[in-house]
């Protein structure tokens, strides 16, 4: 097989890191090479964060490179614009519709664009999610990260129960039951 | 079949030294070395600790490695230069046990001060250096490590990056070698560094240097493969995968050992290749010497020492391609900052109302220099604030800094701060010191340190009190203070300043993210009360953004309830909301 590439781009402290983990989980336990690239240290304190996941017969390059990315995930709007064109023409975006202001912005150095998901749609095709929405409604805005995993999941040709399974092995114990729910809102979503 | 695990990097190495039968590790937190230990902890059979600095915990290995068992110290690049007191001689001593040094260089400079190259440490101190590609290689090359050093009575380095150290890639894990200790043997002109004893030990090392430069030539990890000899590479680490994505046909000499360089072996490569190219990231290391013995090859001139490598960017250096790439959207810019809730905006808010100049240090606290908040003025190294604003008050004079204060946080205090407040007290300095204390090492995700009362493996264990220490040493003011109580830091701060005597005023909060439990309250603006002054903007807050007509609004989704805001509107027009 070919190599997949993905990327999850973000805000740091998003919970990027969980998402490319359970993704991790599926591509390991269907048996494909793999290579994830994080970031850690500073720009996780609100700063924008990529982790890279490539899986396929033999994975080398540990990176996604511009106009090579399969899927991209995006939680947040203005991240999504930042990365779009590691996107391949056919490739697919998952955006989550929040805004989070970067600093320049909070202090009006700079402005946060306008109309970031049309202009996208005129170009690529993306599917739009308001995972904060559907994460509320279970009950915890912070399991929004995996209402916008189960919408990728269900663009991707993995099992749900081997999905959930994954979960249940990733997530501390506590939260699994949530995790699930917020997993499953995103698979069902369309 | 053996079992195969997905791990990071750093993942791998912990394993690796765990199979090598390892029973001691030590370490200071820095990205990206830090999940090293994080994850060695795990395993029972060895003890692992947090070292209060590189230095020490290079020291802590050394003494493991002389009573005869194998022993490792990881820390980031800039924590080498910590540790390069005991590296640069440990490596005349040599091992007894088997002694690794993992040093976790940052090209890119994701979370670093600067984007040194470790290999040349290791090179002026004549360590030898082993460098893997992925995570696969990262445990294995962390056994042979071991073996290295027992066999050449060495210290061994381990070089990887951050696109290494924070990759994760599949494993086969292995069973752990269940090794004896060696007998302790009293042998003082081989342990005791005095200059008679270090000039016998100085042959040993350059002996020993000269054997591995031909013993390496047959080293496994040193792998030529020919193929289309029009074009031979030689590399080593992260960017041999880049090579192998964009020249799949090429001749490659891929290096494990760096350092020294096995040269028969590249003398022999190159002469069996056309062009002879030599990718690796940062410094010109292994091409000056290649190119020192008469060898012809393209490097950094073609390829930059500042930042990562890709395979696009080879192949626009070496293929020359065209690659038809989209140009990047206009984006603002998001560069990290202070987390909500962050009790040093606090701090800043306060020393940026003051007007108070800071000489920084590193740690989250660093931010303090990012607009808004645009405070911190200076950041060198790990403690360096504390020396830096005697510098000033000794070269500028007593008046010049009652307009400056120290910050520095509480795990860097611990590592080299406690130095330069002991030089401050002992040379007469009038200074302000600011320990801005969160209880935890903040920046390289909460790892626990000499004054938490914890150690890494999670036993508690005596706090050292820092406002007593600082007592203790002769500081003649310490105060402590709550940074959400702005009033009084302000008027500590404003006291402390005006005295002609050095004062250390502990800034204590703990860090935002250390209490997971979600926020009992939150805070909102009462759009009636509120006259759209722009005082709640200014500590940079990021829940607090302007809305229609300028009237702020806080984001309930990210507000942590510090209270910071309610505490400086003076309109009272920022409200507590129960959750």
């Amino acid at each position: 097989m070919e190599t997949k590439n993905i990327m999850i781009v973000g805000v740091g402290g998003q919970g990027t890191l969980l998402t490319s983990r359970i993704l991790g989980g599926i591509i390991l336990a269907n048996g494909y090479d793999i290579k994830l690239s994080e970031v850690h240290g500073m720009a996780q304190r609100g700063g924008s964060v990529v982790t890279f996941v490539r899986y396929g017969d033999n994975v080398a390059e540990p990176i996604v490179e511009e106009g090579q990315a399969d899927i991209l995930i995006a939680f947040e709007r203005l991240e999504a614009l930042r990365y779009a064109h590691f996107l391949k023409k056919d490739g697919v975006m998952v955006v989550n519709d929040q805004r989070i202001d970067p600093m320049p912005v909070v202090i009006g150095n700079a402005k946060y664009p306008e109309n970031i998901i049309e202009d996208l749609e005129k170009k690529y095709k993306v599917i739009r999610v308001d995972a904060m929405d559907e994460a509320r409604k279970i009950g915890n805005t912070r399991t929004f990260n995996v209402v916008v995993l189960g919408v990728v999941a269900s663009h991707m040709d993995f099992e749900k129960d081997q999905w959930l399974t994954v979960i249940e092995n990733t997530v501390p114990p506590k939260t699994v039951e949530l995790n699930k729910k917020a997993f499953l809102a995103g698979f069902c979503l369309d | 079949m053996a079992e195969k695990k997905v791990m990071l990097g750093n993942e791998a190495i912990a394993r690796g030294a765990w199979e090598a039968g390892v029973k001691v590790s030590s370490a200071y937190p820095g990205t990206p070395s830090t999940e090293i230990s994080e994850n060695i902890v795990k395993y029972k059979e060895i003890y692992a600790e947090w070292a209060p600095n590189e230095k020490v915990a290079m020291e802590v290995a050394c003494g493991a490695s002389i009573s005869g068992v194998r022993a490792m110290a990881s820390m980031k690049h800039v924590g080498v230069n910590v540790a390069a007191d005991p590296l640069y001689s440990i490596s005349y001593i040599g091992a007894g046990g088997g002694l690794v040094i993992v040093a976790a260089d940052d090209p890119g400079l994701y979370s670093s001060q600067n984007e040194q190259d470790s290999r040349a440490v290791a090179r002026a101190a004549k360590v030898p250096v082993l460098e893997p590609s992925d995570s696969s290689e990262a445990k294995e090359f962390t056994k042979f490590a071991f073996e290295l050093s027992e066999k050449y009575d060495t210290p061994v380095m381990i070089r990887t990056t951050t696109r290494l150290a924070h990759s994760q890639g599949l494993v086969e894990l292995g069973e752990r070698q269940d090794l004896p200790d060696r007998p302790y043997e009293k042998n003082i002109s081989k342990n005791v560094m005095m200059p008679g004893n270090a000039k016998g030990r100085h042959l040993h090392v350059e002996a020993r240097e000269k054997k591995l430069i031909e013993d390496s030539c047959g080293f496994d990890i040193n792998k030529a493969v020919y193929n289309d000899k029009m074009i031979g590479v030689i590399t080593s680490g992260i960017p041999y995968q880049y090579v192998k994505e964009v020249l799949p046909d090429a001749s490659v000499l891929k290096l494990g050992l760096v350092n020294p360089l096995p040269r028969k072996l590249i003398e022999e490569f190159a002469s069996k290749v056309e062009t002879l190219y030599i990718v690796e990231e940062l410094d010109p290391i292994i091409e000056e010497q290649v190119k020192s013995w008469g060898i012809k090859a393209i490097g950094k001139e073609i390829f930059t020492v500042q930042g990562e490598y890709s395979a696009n960017m080879l192949r626009k250096a070496i293929l020359k391609q065209n690659l038809d790439i989209e140009e990047p959207a206009a984006a603002p810019g998001r560069p990290p900052i202070l987390c909500p809730g962050c009790p040093h905006r606090a701090t800043f808010h306060v020393l940026s109302k003051l007007k108070l100049h800071a000489a920084g240090d590193i740690g989250c606290y660093t931010l303090g220099a990012v607009a808004p908040l645009n405070v911190v003025e200076t950041t060198i190294c790990m403690g360096s604030s504390i020396s830096s604003l005697h510098g000033m008050e000794k070269a500028r004079g007593r008046e010049y800094v009652k307009d400056w204060v120290a910050v520095i946080g509480d795990s860097t205090f611990m590592h080299t701060g406690i130095n330069s407040l002991v030089n401050m007290v002992y040379n007469q300095a009038t200074g302000t010191v600011i320990i801005v204390d969160n209880s935890t090492t903040g920046m390289t995700g909460h790892q626990d340190h000499a004054a938490t009362g914890k150690t890494l493996k999670g036993d508690h264990t005596y706090a050292i009190n820092i406002p007593e220490l600082c007592k203790s040493i002769g500081v003649p003011n310490v105060c402590v203070v709550n940074p959400f109580d702005i009033k009084e830091l302000e008027k500590t701060i404003k006291t402390e300043v005006a005295k002609d005597e050095l004062s250390v005023i502990i800034s204590k909060a703990p860090c935002a993210l250390l209490d997971k439990t979600p926020a009992k309250f939150k805070y909102k603006i009462d759009t009636d009360k509120c006259k759209k002054c722009g005082l709640c903007l200014k500590p940079g807050c990021p829940c607090i953004t302007k809305g229609e007509n300028d009237t702020p609004g806080i984001n309930p989704d990210m507000c942590n309830g510090c209270g910071l805001c309610a505490g400086i509107c003076n309109n009272d027009a920022i409200k507590k909301v129960e959750v």
